[in-house]
């Protein structure tokens, strides 16, 4: 058998996620609540979660998130981290006992800086030299892997059903104003806790319902910016081409969504001039970045979530409001799960983003 | 020296002399005078050595009466030495001439579209239904702005040329009036106009009265320059360089005078009758960056409102100069296949120079995607697609959008004869001659290329819905949905797709 990202697994998943917007930190029970009702949508090969807020002591370090599979790649990838980092604090990731659980690789985090020599050297931006680091991580040093790498911020995945990995990893402890949760149902069996979702890249972190039937255009367009595949997994390939659409091309969220769920042509036909061709050009340029097939997709982000769904909505997705909190997920019932008194709650149409950021008041406090 | 021939008729045209009425239709229609009337004894007879097997006379008997079988080799069979490679060299015995041939490539060289086979969606992903789900085939031609040119959209650069949007990823290739009559040279461009597609006017010019098209032109420019003036340019929406062609790769074009017509001289600017030349290389193109200076003249020429593409033909260095066209400053590269047609070409080029164009289609958007520049040029593939199956498959492979030729010409009634360079088209196609062009109403002819793209067309949304996807760019350059069926270890490295069985 091949490792995950050796070859392709299609899954079939469940997603949920919520932020308070007025960056009240929660703990991780009520993610964990809202997942386990969609028991049913995944089969205990995979559950992950990612939070935001949750290292306000460590806010700016980035927080590696690793796992190890032996000794040896321990001490490969500590050594690239000690040649390229300041540690601040390192230490295992806090962890129960569950016994649903299979045996766990080693979980591992640092709280680091760059050293500037490096960055220097490298000729290159602060973010641009982390993201290097986490693919090439990634991609050579076999037996480890970046589980996250962002800012206040950290994911947590392995193989299991998502309420028993939020059991494994204490997630009642962490406090966070934004919560996204995974439940995986892979049509192979993976094994690899590398595997699970969510994706995470920097501050990124995406999960995703569904299979990307324009996989293989998606992925060599991003090869052609330099991004490494190393998962073959769709969840992979949509937090790449946001992090190329909005962090390099500089694209406000709004309009990355209209590339990955691009409006269709009898639409943009329809719009006012200036739209029209604003449209044009996003389908014309990044056309190959658009998400054909089905799917629905939660991507967290310092300050923010956005919900997505594709342009036919062949995924289910829901979404709801209460008091200054907004909430995403496959299924209206894990909202009400632990939001009875939804003010208000709809199903956002295919291709029309969701987006939540924390408020401005927020935002300053949360980084001060 | 010989006063016999060795030539024997390839074909046997039998008349059933029961059901013959002796209308002389056949008489009249043929275009080759294999079909003779004697008028003293009132019979009919036929002279099989002029037979090109075009089926004029087949399809227009009245009382079906007419039959045309293929004789037997004229020869003992043997493996290696073809009935062919004998006629050929008899023929050239007698007049030491070189060979000349019409249409594309006949030889059974292996086809990658054939051992090529494409994906469908089962269960994890539900496949779409075009018929209930728009299914969107639009496709943009032309140089894609730099993503971060996106930021600044008021300051338009004045450099960038326009983008052209087609509503199939089909076109009609190249195919110059004089190679064809100006019947089927109207068929093409009203069917263009009528689809939203562009046809190509080859290297002849465009005729004033044609000029009503002009949106749906891509005007050629080649090395013989002919019809070229600035209201040519002006007229069409895109402009291309002719470099080569995929049926003869490294030499020119000869239009014999026989041909040069009036208006065809008109059209050509060239005196009547006299031969129309094209050099093999362009003369003011002798290297890369001969062919941007090129580029330029034609973008400033038109206010830089036309794209302009590149025409070569597929070569074993291919990519790399694709990869220099692209940095030249094109924004379209076309890429002509060796199976690509032609109206006249030497016997020995057409069928041994040049590369299929699936291996060249797969090496350029490779290459470019190599060196990230795929994305601000589009890659039109030619050369020798039969069905919209080959269409899609060379999307896939990487291509944005493909010409037809060929094709097209079968659908106004072609039957692939390949003498096309004798001018004598019984079907009105390839001919000038007004007792034969007549045969061709362009209305109807624009009618069926209609038809032909709309069939393709819908074809290709169904094999789009059946992969899960709903637009044609999220199948260009995806290979995972190809696999090869009986290809080599090189052969799928080249192709870059996986073979039948592997998985994902």
């Amino acid at each position: 058998m091949f490792r995950e990202g050796e070859y392709r697994i299609p899954s079939g998943c469940a997603i949920s996620g919520f932020i308070n917007k007025d960056g009240h930190r929660v703990d991780g029970s009520a993610i964990v609540k809202s997942i386990a009702l969609m028991h049913e949508r995944s089969n205990g090969l995979g559950g992950g979660f990612a939070a935001y807020g949750i290292y306000p002591e460590y806010k700016d370090y980035y927080a590696l998130h690793l796992l190890f599979e032996d000794k040896e790649s321990r001490n490969q990838v500590e050594e690239l981290i000690k040649d390229n980092f300041y540690i601040e604090v390192e230490d295992r990731i806090p962890s129960r006992n569950v016994k649903s659980i299979g045996k766990a690789p080693m979980l591992w985090r640092y709280f680091v800086t760059p050293r500037l020599s490096k960055i220097e050297e490298a000729q290159d931006t602060e973010e641009n030299f982390m993201t290097e680091l986490v693919m090439r991580i990634n991609a050579s040093v076999s037996g480890a892997y970046v589980i996250s790498s962002g800012k206040n911020m950290g994911a947590f995945k392995g193989v299991g059903y998502p309420e028993d990995i939020g059991e494994f990893y204490r997630l009642d402890e962490y406090k966070a104003y934004s919560w996204i949760a995974h439940g995986r149902f892979p049509t192979n069996t993976p094994g690899w806790w590398g595997g699970a979702h969510p994706f995470t890249l920097l501050d990124w972190s995406v999960v995703h319902n569904g299979e990307v039937s324009s996989y293989g255009a998606n992925r060599r367009f991003l090869e052609m910016y330099n991004y490494k595949i190393t998962l073959q997994t769709d969840t992979e390939v949509i937090a790449y081409a946001i992090d190329l659409l909005v962090h390099h091309h500089k694209l406000p969220l709004e309009l990355a969504a209209k590339v990955l769920a691009a409006p269709f042509w009898q639409e943009i036909d329809r719009l006012p001039a200036q739209e029209r061709e604003l449209c044009t050009r996003l389908r014309v340029v990044y056309g190959s970045l658009l998400l054909n097939g089905p799917f629905s997709i939660i991507v967290g982000f310092n300050g923010g979530i956005m919900a997505l769904n594709d342009r036919l909505k062949l995924r289910p997705l829901a979404a709801a409001c209460y008091k200054s909190t907004l909430y995403v997920a496959s299924e209206e019932a894990a909202i009400r799960e632990i939001c009875p008194d939804v003010e208000k709650l709809w199903y956002p149409k295919g291709g029309e983003p969701v987006i939540g950021r924390l408020e401005e008041e927020a935002q300053c406090r949360l980084s001060a | 020296m010989s006063t016999f021939s060795l030539k024997t008729s390839e074909f046997s045209v039998i008349r059933d002399e029961n059901k013959c009425i002796k209308c002389l239709a056949c008489v009249r229609q043929c275009g080759f005078d294999c079909h003779q009337y004697d008028e003293e004894n009132d019979s009919l007879y036929t002279i099989d050595a002029n037979c090109v097997n075009c089926q004029r006379c087949v399809y227009i008997c009245p009382a079906d009466a007419l039959k045309i079988y293929e004789n037997p080799k004229p020869m003992r069979s043997n493996n290696y030495w073809s009935a062919n490679d004998l006629k050929n060299i008899y023929k050239q015995a007698e007049t030491g001439g070189v060979l000349l041939t019409g249409m594309g490539n006949d030889k059974a060289f292996p086809g990658y579209f054939d051992r090529l086979v494409l994906n469908a969606s089962q269960v994890t992903n539900p496949s779409i239904d075009p018929l209930r789900e728009p299914m969107e085939i639009r496709t943009y031609l032309g140089r894609r702005t730099e993503p971060i040119a996106l930021q600044k959209q008021k300051e338009k650069d004045k450099t960038q040329t326009p983008i052209v949007p087609i509503e199939t990823p089909i076109m009609f290739a190249g195919i110059s009036y004089g190679a064809i009559s100006h019947q089927a040279f109207e068929a093409l461009a009203r069917a263009a106009k009528e689809f939203g597609t562009m046809f190509n006017t080859g290297e002849g010019g465009l005729p004033k009265d044609l000029y009503q098209y002009g949106d749906n032109a891509i005007v050629q420019v080649a090395s013989g320059r002919f019809g070229v003036h600035s209201d040519y340019l002006n007229v069409g929406r895109i402009i291309e360089i002719k470099i080569g062609q995929g049926a003869k790769p490294g030499i020119g074009g000869h239009l014999p005078g026989e041909k040069i017509t009036e208006e065809i001289s008109t059209t050509r600017m060239i005196p009547e009758g006299t031969d129309a030349l094209s050099p093999a290389p362009h003369h003011d193109i002798y290297s890369i960056e001969d062919l941007r200076q090129l580029i330029f003249t034609l973008k400033e020429a038109t206010r830089y409102e036309k794209p302009i593409s590149v025409k070569i033909s597929a070569v074993h260095n291919v990519a790399a100069i694709a990869s220099g066209i692209a940095r030249a400053g094109a924004d379209i590269i076309a890429v002509d296949g060796f199976r690509g047609g032609t109206g006249a070409a030497p016997l020995m080029i057409r069928d041994h120079v040049g590369i299929p164009i699936e291996l060249a289609i797969a090496a350029i958007d490779q290459r470019l995607r190599d060196e990230g520049i795929r994305n601000s040029v589009t890659l039109v593939a030619a050369g020798g697609f039969r069905c919209s199956a080959d269409v899609v498959k060379a999307i896939a492979l990487g291509a944005d959008a493909v010409y037809i030729g060929t094709a097209a010409l079968i659908a106004l009634g072609c039957h692939l004869c390949q003498k096309c360079y004798t001018g004598k088209c019984s079907w009105g196609i390839a001919t000038q001659d007004p007792y034969k062009t007549r045969r061709l109403n362009p209305e109807l002819g624009a009618e069926r290329l209609y038809n032909l793209l709309r069939g393709w067309s819908h074809e290709i949304k169904e094999m789009l819905g059946g992969m899960g996807i709903n637009s044609i760019e999220s199948l260009k350059g995806n290979r995972l949905h190809l696999r090869g069926v009986g290809l080599n270890e090189v052969e799928l490295n080249l192709l870059g797709v996986k073979h039948a069985g592997e998985a994902i």
